[in-house]
């Protein structure tokens, strides 16, 4: 009696755990989906995820089975029938999975199509650049150029071309589509398209060095209206500010002595046109900074200027910036907190 | 010692084959990374740029024939005719280095006149990958070669008892004699030959 | 220490061993046996640094936001836990089985290659420390064991430890082809009289086919870092982006080799499945031809289903249906081994001791494996989740619950074989429910974890994203099936310093490595057996059971000859390494060390031939 129940022990913990975990679904979830792709993704998955709890729990109940009627009795020396094999039963059980799986290949070779054929005529393409370890979208004939949150129209076709310059990386947005690989030099390309308005979550999902963990991004669904507004928005240029302390924040980022702008772009300035670091133009109207791992606001900005490499160990900044390698050209706490209070005052 | 196999083959006999089988995926492995790259990248300096056909097929025709010359090497073996085995094999360890000598002046030819280093383009790296690789195969083939060549001479333990020695040598001879058609027909004449011209 | 002398050319002496005693019969040996339990020991030894490599990245996970562990060295860990159970510790505890079990169940004295049999096990060993010694020389490799540029390239890896990667990968391999050009050999040419390859036990046959599996990957994998090696050292362009390279060449090359690999690490474990099943029940294996059969088509089909590892790298949708298709196709023949182990038991006497219950286990995990893996399949689907702790699960269940439960099994069941003694009974049955709870309590959640959206390879995980809970869950789990492998290790020692003793054929076995004594003597059979049927060692026993005579050995001990013990085997090996960390740090070494392998080489091949006696 303990041995059967020794035995039925994982059949019952799994369904225990399917029961548990049937409740809540993250902020990542595949089977909370918000998209057309995403969700022939998650229909797909569930009709295998039924037919395999049919198999594995027939065949769990087949073994529990024989070790109930066939386990020897004690001091047994009983010597079975010899029995060798019934060609009949394995010629059935070879032909029965392959029909099985013969009609299960037509919705997902349909599926295969669907999602992997791009829309012809595309409401807005976005070219996804990975970068150690961040995310940049530049609106394709829409001339914006923004990073970290990736705005969409609800209810429209996106295409995402995908490229990088350095090493592979992937563009996940679990609620909208299934990820696909950014490989240098081979050109790949995914469309998404996302049906309810809301924010939701996207990480990296190729392992891209040390700080691929937190690699992450965010992917706001607009309305049409909100969208054209957000577009128009980061179209135009940044203004030298008035107040005094995000004017002397200012200063500081264009100085030659912090040379932020030999890397960042500041749309409407003149010294700052750089193009490796993401796009700061609007980063103050971004509610994420650091690729999608901290909220926006002047606590983490100033961890994060202080010492990026604290945050995200073998971030390109640390590793470039003169202001981190130079010992004479640290920045000090007040200008810390001056190019905190600029870099949100670009909203 | 035994004497019985399960199939009669010499254990030594059947490790060769197995060994050359293996050896093929290696082969194909690094054509197929040349084919991959081939029209990739930079282009110039190309195959078109550099190949000397001519000389190749000299090349070519010279490793070819060390194939013939070690058929006849085994086969004076076989008959115990240890003097004519002994010229046949020194044909062909010198037939093997002669092809070397024409590697090896390729090469140089590449890297010193026409700046191609594999360094330089996806075609140099993969030029000089696989018949760099072949041309270490055919080295090793020449060494033991001549560490056969040497017994006979001195030591007299080359007989036609001992034909299996030779046998095995010369099977992987005949198989790197193999790889480089594949290779000349693939990387060389695929490289230059651009059709025939239309009328 | 008496020797015996050969000539060298140019009229150099060496002395050969005879009959060594102590460390020098170890570093000399050219005996299956020995080698086998050298090969366990020290596969057993990796296993258990591959396991505390778990440990460790489980502790950092055990919940959110965690420093116990900087993500450089995770890094390091994740690639090194992974390296060392496929290539340190599943393919050489295989090995073990194939050295020690092959010629006593085919009826050899020995391998057809003795001396290069002890070259593959040193050729392991130096490729072990090589990997290993990376931990302690500056930090270990930290681009995962699947190694895909650009990120392994000099430009993103400067720095050592992707050269201790290629480097140990190359000598591991050089180990593996070497053993398994023996085996094939071996179990063509070695057979028993009467021994057709139809009358061959199951775990020859999967040993055969895992071989010919493996000398046709590796190459494939040997270029791959020949290539990358080239690129690190030398700047050849071939996985150089700014040169025009694609790193998709890379991934191809990799899972060409990769899937093979896969059925080199299960089809080994599913052969010792299937010899325990018939013992343990009584019964002849359910099927023999289309075990054979499937198995084959497995190998074959193995290398048609390669992108299914790189459904979400842009293959376009003809590749990604091809590959679909075929590695749906694959699922077949697998059930069909599943079927027929069902069908084995079924209407059999099972007694479940130790071995029986890690191969029902086996059968158990690795059906849940191979569902997970038919969900891989669907490349639409499987975009959600590559790359995510749902494939971790997969390859889990499938290594873990498959090929380790399986190498467990036969640990347990040709224990008194080996070492003449029997294990604690209840230990093995403790040790067994212990890693069986915790290897599902561990993986499990897996599934769902991933599906929730958590990506492999990540050093820490934000709270909030609903993963921290499992994560906790997963690796108390772990620590338990840790705790099981306390539980063997006890149980080893303890069984083999002082167990009971086992006799010749403890189980009532099929095969005929029960027919001799336990441990075997030296030389295996003291009269080759000649063999009549498939488990004609069974069918001996119960027709004697009815008659009483026992036929009398003609055979002298004396007069059977065996393989001499040799030391070049070690020497090449030991040449090598000095070749592998020349390349690693400086060429010179380099070229010493192929200097010391051409020399020991040419003398291995003049030191005289002892193949082993078939009369």
């Amino acid at each position: 009696m303990f041995n059967t129940i020794k035995k039925f022990l994982p059949i019952l913990l799994s369904l225990l755990f399917v029961i548990a975990c049937g409740g809540f679904d993250g902020p990542q979830s595949t089977f909370d989906t918000h998209g057309p792709v995403a969700k022939e993704q998650a229909d797909l998955f569930y009709l295998i995820l039924w037919a395999g709890m049919v198999v594995l729990v027939a065949v769990e109940l087949v073994i529990i089975y024989i070790y109930i009627k066939f386990r020897r009795k004690k001091n047994s020396t009983r010597i079975p029938s010899q029995t060798h094999g019934n060609t009949k039963l394995e010629i059935m059980w070879t032909i029965l999975p392959a029909i099985f799986l013969a009609i299960v290949s037509v919705p997902v070779l349909s599926a295969i199509w669907t999602i992997g054929t791009p829309p012809k005529n595309p409401d807005v393409v976005v070219n996804v650049h990975g970068h150690q370890y961040w995310f940049e979208f530049e609106y394709q004939d829409l001339d914006v150029v923004t990073a970290n949150e990736l705005h969409i129209p609800v209810g429209k076709k996106i295409l995402i071309n995908l490229y990088s310059n350095n090493v592979l990386h992937s563009f996940w947005i679990p609620k909208i589509a299934g990820k696909t690989d950014i490989i240098p030099n081979q050109g790949n390309y995914m469309w998404i398209q996302g049906d309810d308005v809301g924010m939701y979550y996207g990480q990296c999902a190729e392992f891209c060095g040390e700080s691929h963990a937190l690699m992450r991004f965010r992917v706001v669904v607009d309305t049409d209206e909100d969208f054209r507004a957000w577009i128009s928005h980061q179209k135009s240029e940044a203004f030298v500010p008035n107040d005094p302390l995000e004017k002397s924040g200012y200063d500081i980022f264009m100085s030659s002595k912090a040379g932020c702008g030999g890397c960042h772009m500041i749309n409407g300035s003149k010294k700052a046109k750089g193009k490796i670091g993401p796009n700061l133009t609007h980063f103050g109207s971004r509610q994420h900074m650091a690729a999608g791992i901290l909220e926006n606001n002047q606590v983490n900005l100033r961890n994060w200027i202080r010492n990026p490499d604290m945050i995200k160990p073998g971030n390109i900044m640390s590793g470039q910036a003169a202001v981190y390698m130079d010992p004479n050209k640290s920045l000090t706490e007040s200008e810390v907190i001056a190019l905190a209070s600029y870099l949100q005052s670009l909203k | 010692m035994s004497d019985e196999t399960t199939t009669g083959l010499s254990h030594r006999k059947l490790l060769i084959w197995v060994f050359l089988g293996s050896d093929c995926m290696f082969f194909a492995s690094l054509i197929g990374t040349y084919l991959i790259y081939k029209g990739s990248g930079v282009l110039h300096p190309g195959p078109a740029d550099v190949f000397d056909i001519p000389t190749t097929s000299v090349s070519t025709f010279v490793l070819l024939m060390s194939s013939m010359s070690m058929v006849f090497a085994y086969a004076y073996l076989v008959r115990d005719d240890i003097k004519a085995f002994r010229i046949w094999m020194f044909s062909t360890i010198i037939m093997g280095s002669t092809f070397l000598g024409f590697q090896v002046f390729e090469f140089s030819e590449f890297y010193f006149h026409d700046d191609l280093s594999p360094q330089t383009n996806l075609f140099g790296t993969t030029f000089y990958a696989l018949t760099g690789t072949h041309g270490l195969h055919v080295t090793i083939g020449v060494i033991w070669l001549g560490i056969i060549f040497y017994s006979s001479l001195f030591r007299n333990t080359v007989t036609s008892k001992t034909n299996l020695d030779l046998d095995l040598a010369a099977l992987y001879w005949h198989f790197v004699d193999i790889v480089w058609i594949v290779i000349f027909a693939v990387v060389y004449l695929f490289g230059t030959f651009t059709g025939f011209p239309s009328s | 220490m008496t020797t015996i002398p050969f000539k060298l050319p140019l009229n150099i002496k060496l002395y050969r061993p005879v009959s060594p005693t102590g460390v020098w019969g170890w570093l000399t040996t050219v005996d299956h046996k020995k080698i086998g339990v050298l090969y366990g020991v020290t596969a057993f030894i990796m296993f258990l640094t591959g396991g505390i490599e778990a440990m460790l990245i489980r502790t950092q996970l055990i919940a959110p936001e965690l420093k116990i562990i900087a993500p450089e060295v995770y890094n390091q860990l994740f690639t090194m836990h992974a390296t060392t159970m496929i290539f340190l510790a599943i393919m050489p505890l295989s090995a073990a089985f194939f050295n020690f079990i092959i010629p006593l169940q085919i009826g050899a004295r020995d391998v057809a290659f003795p001396r290069l049999n002890a070259f593959s096990y040193w050729a392991f060993l130096a490729g072990a420390l090589i990997m290993k010694s990376s931990w302690f020389l500056g930090g270990s490799p930290n681009a995962g064991w699947f190694g895909y540029a650009p990120i392994t390239t000099a430009t993103f890896n400067p720095g050592n430890g992707i050269d201790f990667w290629i480097i140990g990968l190359q000598v591991l391999g050089v180990a593996s082809l070497a053993a398994s050009f023996n085996f094939i050999v071996t179990i063509i040419n070695l057979r028993a009289p009467g021994m057709t390859m139809m009358r061959l036990p199951l775990f020859t046959w999967m040993t055969f086919i895992t071989a010919i599996l493996l000398i046709l990957a590796f190459p494939v994998i040997t270029v791959a870092l020949i290539e990358l090696m080239l690129d690190r050292t030398f700047d050849f362009n071939f996985f150089n982006t700014k040169a025009g390279a694609n790193p998709i060449l890379w991934q191809h090359l990799f899972w060409i080799f990769g899937h093979p690999e896969v059925y080199i690490l299960i089809l080994p474990a599913m052969g010792i499945v299937s010899e325990v099943l018939p013992t343990f029940s009584r019964k002849p294996i359910f099927g023999y031809p289309a075990m054979v059969l499937a198995a084959s088509f497995i190998a074959f089909m193995g290398w048609l289903v390669w992108s299914h590892h790189m459904f979400t790298t842009g293959l376009g949708p003809i590749a990604n249906s091809v590959f679909t298709l075929t590695t749906m196709l694959i699922a077949i023949p697998t059930g069909v081994k599943m079927f027929n182990w069902l069908g084995t038991m079924w209407g059999g006497d099972i007694d479940f001791k130790t071995p029986t219950l890690f191969a029902v286990g086996f059968m158990s995990m690795f059906l849940i494996g191979g569902i997970s893996g038919v969900m891989h399949s669907f490349s639409a689907s499987d975009y959600q989740q590559q790359d995510t702790y749902f494939i971790v699960a997969h390859i889990h269940y499938v290594l873990f619950g498959g090929s380790i439960f399986g190498i467990f099994a036969g640990i347990y069941y040709w224990f008194p074989k080996i070492t003449g003694r029997m294990y604690d009974e209840k230990l093995g049955k403790l040790n067994f429910w212990i890693m069986f709870i915790g290897q599902n309590l561990t993986f499990f959640p897996m599934h769902w974890v991933g599906m929730q959206g958590m990506p492999r390879r990540i050093f820490t995980y934000d709270s909030g994203m609903g993963w921290a809970f499992w994560n906790g869950f997963e690796t108390i789990a772990a620590y338990a099936i840790a705790f099981g492998v306390l539980i063997f290790v006890i149980n080893m020692i303890k069984s083999w310093t002082g167990g009971k003793k086992a006799g010749d054929d403890p189980w009532d076995g099929r095969t005929l490595e029960w027919s001799i004594p336990s441990p075997p003597p030296v030389y295996n059979f003291r009269d080759i057996p000649i063999v009549k049927s498939l488990d004609d060692f069974w069918h001996t026993k119960q027709k004697s059971s009815n008659s009483n005579t026992k036929v009398k050995s003609k055979t002298k001990v004396s007069d059977i000859h065996l393989p001499q013990p040799s030391y070049w085997p070690l020497l090449v090996a030991v040449g090598l390494t000095i070749a592998g960390f020349g390349i690693i740090y400086n060429l010179v070494f380099t070229g010493i060390g192929i200097g010391i392998m051409l020399i020991t080489v040419c003398a291995w091949s003049f030191e005289p031939v002892n193949e082993p006696d078939s009369h």
